[in-house]
């Protein structure tokens, strides 16, 4: 396969899950603000919103002021943001358009159909429908895009490379909206187990849909600890960091084939630290610490990846 | 006269570069002013060697590996033969070829008329022709290092009155075509007698076409024709076409420093 | 220029000319009704394979459908023999003219063309010279344009020698009329065209590099935003072959490789829809990113075939046009089987002063034009436009050449009004390789306003199933 060909289908994959995290990051903070403590935290909850999905300096130049409303237009329908919601469909719908001969005619309608939908939808419009509607659609969206992939495209490379970039992309934004939500909600945690981390803490699991298995694994209060627990190290939750690596090593390992490649190495040093790594040692070193670190190492692994079959980077 | 040159480029780069290719015309032919006797052309990646359209001896370097610099040097001792600047053809392209007008020699109102003292004589007598436009048009353009880049045009120096010696090539054989002068771009050495310091580029200069005598060399940043001094490397429509380094990248940011250093003595 | 016009159904007696017996029949029988219905139904057809081309001018590109008309233009066996007979008789004489010119020069020095007139043609290729392409083909696809204006009257308007667009129409077209009027091709023996991309396939492959044991052929496109990217889309999927862009290609150790997600892949052959100009930044326009850097000396080297060859522009050039009947005799000596329409060079003074005088009757066109664009018919052409257009041939009288306009020949259109007869051109494709072929069909044009002699799709042509009936 043309190694341009993979790394669109790869970017088309990364832009579609990076619309759907936005989403998640904007409804997450959107939640947050709702809370009563808004005056206090109200500030800080937006703009680690900007801090988690965007570009600091970007946004600071373009707005100036952090509120609801400014988050919101950066990060859903700026069109000069390169990583809005707005971008990342069309970026994403640009790659299909130029893959029709490699994807099937579903995936490209669907995706043409979300794009389509959405350069109709401006700021008045997203307020009357609703900001939490919006960003159901939006998840809703890039469900339905992943359903058709998985009900109509072949299984061979091209179904691979679209499972890496999907895999990866989930990986870095699970990793940074708990990186991200962990810090701004540090102040309060002396109150550990207290109606402030349901709420919050809450929050972030309903962000990645994973509200109702905390509850179903765990029988218990909310705490940071085993939110962190959950997202980083449980194989059986889909947007963990752990699931995503399962994912990531078992796709290198039907297309690397009997090849060796520098980033199945990389990749699966990574996945050793998520699959014996223990929850203990990472907070005695900092969750901060450990997380910071996989993001740097699995963005070097995938400029390897990047290199080492589509031949750039 | 034995010449010794020793010519390096070094490219740098702030951010790595992942992919280069490069055309090098930096190998001197054989010619009867000149006999290479020893020559080596040394690059960082891998070199093949061709020949281009116009007979020019060339190489294609590739670097594909990731680094923030490139270096290129040619080497070698050339024997030269004082012919006064004139040279046979070489029988490779028709010599008509050489009246066509190429984006670096583009005619304009400004070269039409300052030819127009020359249409009698270059009917009469092109030499005589090509001597006087030459000596008007080191009148006209002072050598100013600096005062051009590589993308620079024919109409550009005429205009602004400054350029180096690739400028002044390219008006007078813009203004030489104009006169209906078939006139080719020569990329080359030259030694100055000052063994001391290094050049900090390679030279250039025209040649024209007269019938009965062969190419005719003008050196106008010199004031001279060819002589033994000169070395010729390339020839070409302009400096596109026989640029002694032309390349392209992947990477690297927008701002490449490139060193350059050209040792020319007598053996 | 009071000439009957002839059409290609009608006998001037009323009758119906043998090879269109069937179709009208078929016309009589077949009401407006259904007619406009079978073309509503091939509209949608094409919409659906998104067979879109880009217009450019108004404001950026727009896509646009070529209209297609459903009654198809026919050729008897007879007539097909001689024009492809005479397409590929000077396709062959075209190849050798481009071989000759880029190494000995015989035909300047015999004096059968003037050396000015190659010489200070911007399409000729200093890089050419001297070297030899595989089998000697520099143009390995070509559209020869003809017209028709009687029985036997046939007329070469122009070669096409450079990348020659509008084969996928045909190939469309037929599937269209195959699935809207089966019934058709089961009464009548019409040669098929379908296997046209096995037989370029096989073209490519047969001039690859010497050595080169399965040869990798590839299409370079300039991208999705070229007019014609969906004939190469549409080529490289039925040749199975990888549809490059310029970055996916690149040059090392003598060669052209294509990154793949295995690795480099060695490309013995590229069929590019690029134009000259920007196919090596090293070698050509600097600031092109459609080409490959390094190409122009991998090629010379003899290690990577390019189709069509580079600097092939000079042989279709309108200023080397006039000279094509001396060619073929030059270098075949046979007569050649396809007449040259007669043409006048403006910038000789005696065709100048006639074209001046004579603006109201002549075609005028710009040498280094295409396109139908900076052209003047001068019967369609009012006297303020032709006023405009004589300040321009004056202002640069070699730029210009002028042709008597041409009775082009008819064939009847379903158009608003009912079906009427409609001016047409025809296009065949001719493949040149280990042997010279010629496609039993083409690309009919059809100009669809009435009166119209412009058949560019660009301006408001449309396309027709071309018919060969086999005997």
């Amino acid at each position: 396969m043309l190694s341009r060909t993979a790394d669109q289908l790869y970017w088309m994959a990364r832009y579609v899950e990076r619309a759907e995290n936005i989403a998640r990051i904007l409804e997450v903070s959107y939640r947050m603000s709702l809370m009563p403590e808004e005056t206090r935290e109200g500030l800080s909850i937006w703009g680690s919103a900007v801090q988690i999905g965007g570009n600091w300096d970007e946004f600071d130049a373009a707005y100036g002021t952090v509120n609801r409303q400014n988050v919101i237009r950066h990060l859903a329908l700026d069109s000069n943001n390169t990583s809005s919601i707005y971008s990342c469909i069309q970026v994403a719908r640009e790659n299909a358009r130029a893959l029709r001969g490699s994807i099937t005619t579903e995936m490209f309608e669907s995706l043409n159909a979300t794009w389509i939908e959405l350069s109709g939808i401006d700021e008045p419009r997203l307020a009357a429908q609703g900001y939490q509607n919006f960003f159901d659609w939006v998840k809703e969206r890039s469900h339905l895009f992943r359903g058709v992939i998985d009900s109509t495209l072949l299984r061979d490379e091209s179904h691979h490379f679209i499972d890496l970039g999907d895999a990866i992309e989930r990986a870095d934004n699970t990793a940074r909206l708990l990186d991200g939500k962990y810090h701004i909600l540090l102040p309060s945690v002396e109150d550990v187990g207290g109606v402030l981390d349901y709420y919050q803490w809450g929050a972030v699991l309903r962000a990645v849909s994973a509200f109702r298995s905390y509850h179903r694994i765990y029988r218990n209060v909310i705490t940071p600890e085993r939110v962190a627990q959950l997202l980083i190290l449980r194989a059986d939750m889909p947007r963990s960091l752990h699931a995503s690596f399962n994912r990531i090593t078992d796709t290198l390992d039907l297309l690397c084939g009997t090849r060796i490649y520098e980033c199945r190495r990389q990749a699966g040093e990574i996945h050793a630290r998520l699959h014996f790594g223990r929850m203990s040692d990472i907070f005695k070193s900092g969750l901060h610490e450990f997380l910071t670190d996989f993001l740097k190492s699995q963005g070097s692994f995938a400029v390897q990846m990047q290199r080492d079959f589509l031949m750039i980077a | 006269m034995r010449i010794v040159v020793r010519h390096r480029t070094v490219y740098n780069y702030d951010h790595a570069i992942r992919y280069s290719t490069q055309y090098l015309r930096l190998t001197p032919r054989n010619n009867p002013s000149q006999r290479v006797i020893r020559w080596n052309v040394e690059g960082q990646g891998r070199l093949s060697p061709w020949t281009d359209g116009f007979g020019n001896l060339c190489h294609t370097l590739v670097c594909d590996e990731i680094v923030n610099q490139i270096s290129v040097s040619a080497n070698g001792i050339v024997e030269t033969t004082e012919l006064n600047g004139v040279l046979p053809d070489d029988g490779i392209l028709p010599i008509k070829v050489f009246l066509r007008p190429t984006q670096l020699t583009q005619i304009d109102s400004e070269i039409r008329d300052f030819v127009v003292p020359y249409v009698e004589t270059a009917r009469s007598n092109p030499l005589d022709a090509a001597h006087e436009l030459s000596q008007a048009l080191t009148e006209r353009i002072v050598y100013t290092e600096g005062s051009s880049h590589v993308h620079s045009t024919a109409s550009d120096a005429l205009k602004n009155g400054r350029g180096v010696c690739q400028d002044m090539a390219h008006v007078f054989i813009a203004c030489a075509r104009e006169l209906g002068m078939p006139a080719r771009y020569v990329s080359g050495y030259l030694y100055t007698g000052d063994e001391a310091t290094p050049q900090v580029a390679s030279h250039a200069w025209a040649a024209v076409w007269i019938e009965g005598l062969g190419w005719v060399s003008f050196d106008l940043a010199n004031k001279t024709c060819g002589t033994e001094r000169h070395i010729g490397l390339a020839v070409g429509l302009d400096y596109a076409s026989s640029a002694p380094l032309r390349g392209v990248r992947e990477g690297g940011s927008e701002s490449e420093r490139m060193d350059v250093q050209v040792m020319v003595t007598q053996a | 220029m009071q000439r009957r016009l002839f059409d290609e159904m009608t006998s001037p007696d009323g009758s119906a000319r043998p090879a269109y017996r069937h179709i009208s029949d078929w016309l009589k029988w077949s009401t407006l009704d259904r007619l406009r219905q079978r073309s509503t139904e091939a509209e949608v057809l094409f919409r659906r394979l998104g067979i879109t081309f880009i217009v450019y001018g108004d404001d950026g590109g727009t896509e646009r459908l070529i209209p297609f008309d459903v009654i198809p233009r026919v050729f008897s066996a007879d007539e097909w023999k001689r024009l492809s007979d005479g397409s590929i008789q000077r396709v062959r004489a075209l190849n050798m003219f481009l071989h000759d010119l880029y190494h000995d020069r015989n035909v300047m020095r015999a004096g059968i063309i003037p050396e000015d007139v190659i010489l200070a043609n911007a399409q000729y290729q200093p890089q050419m010279q001297g070297f030899t392409v595989p089998g000697g083909i520099y143009t390995h696809i070509a559209g020869i344009d003809i017209v028709r204006v009687s029985e036997n009257e046939f007329y070469v308007l122009e070669d096409n020698l450079r990348s020659p667009s509008g084969v996928a129409y045909m190939l469309e077209n037929r599937q269209v009329m195959m699935r809207l009027f089966p019934e058709l091709f089961s009464e009548m023996r019409i040669a098929p065209v379908d296997h046209y991309p096995d037989v370029l396939l096989r073209t490519l492959r047969g001039v690859a590099p010497g050595g080169a044991q399965d040869p990798t052929v590839v299409l370079l496109t300039p991208g999705a935003y070229n007019s014609a990217y969906y004939e190469h889309a549409f080529l490289a999927d039925e040749m199975g072959i990888e549809l490059v862009e310029g970055a996916d290609l690149f040059v090392a150790d003598n060669a052209v490789f294509m990154r793949t997600t295995e690795g480099p892949r060695r490309v013995d052959v590229i069929y590019r829809r690029i134009d000259d100009d920007f196919i090596d930044p090293l070698a050509f326009r600097h600031d092109s990113s459609l080409g490959v850097p390094g190409l122009l000396s991998v090629y010379r080297s003899g290690r990577v075939t390019i189709a069509n060859a580079m600097g092939t522009g000079v042989a279709d050039d309108k200023s080397i046009y006039p000279y094509v009947p001396a060619l073929v005799r030059f270098y075949l000596g046979e007569e050649p089987l396809l007449a040259n329409v007669p043409t006048y060079l403006l910038r000789e003074k005696d065709d100048l002063a006639y074209t001046l005088e004579h603006l109201d009757e002549l075609v005028v066109k710009e040498v280094h034009g295409s396109g139908g664009y900076g052209m003047l018919v001068g019967p369609a052409s009012t006297a303020a436009q032709i006023e405009i257009f004589r300040h321009k041939i004056l202002a640069n009288p070699s730029n210009y050449i002028a042709q008597p306009t041409l009775a082009l020949s008819t064939c009847p259109t379903l158009v608003e009004q009912g079906i009427a007869p409609r001016h047409v051109d025809l296009r065949p494709y001719v493949l040149s390789g280990e042997e010279t072929v010629v496609m039993p069909g083409g690309l009919t044009r059809v100009a669809l306003v009435e009166g119209s002699l412009v058949v560019n799709s660009s301006q408001g042509g449309g396309t027709k199933d071309t018919w060969i009936l086999e005997e």
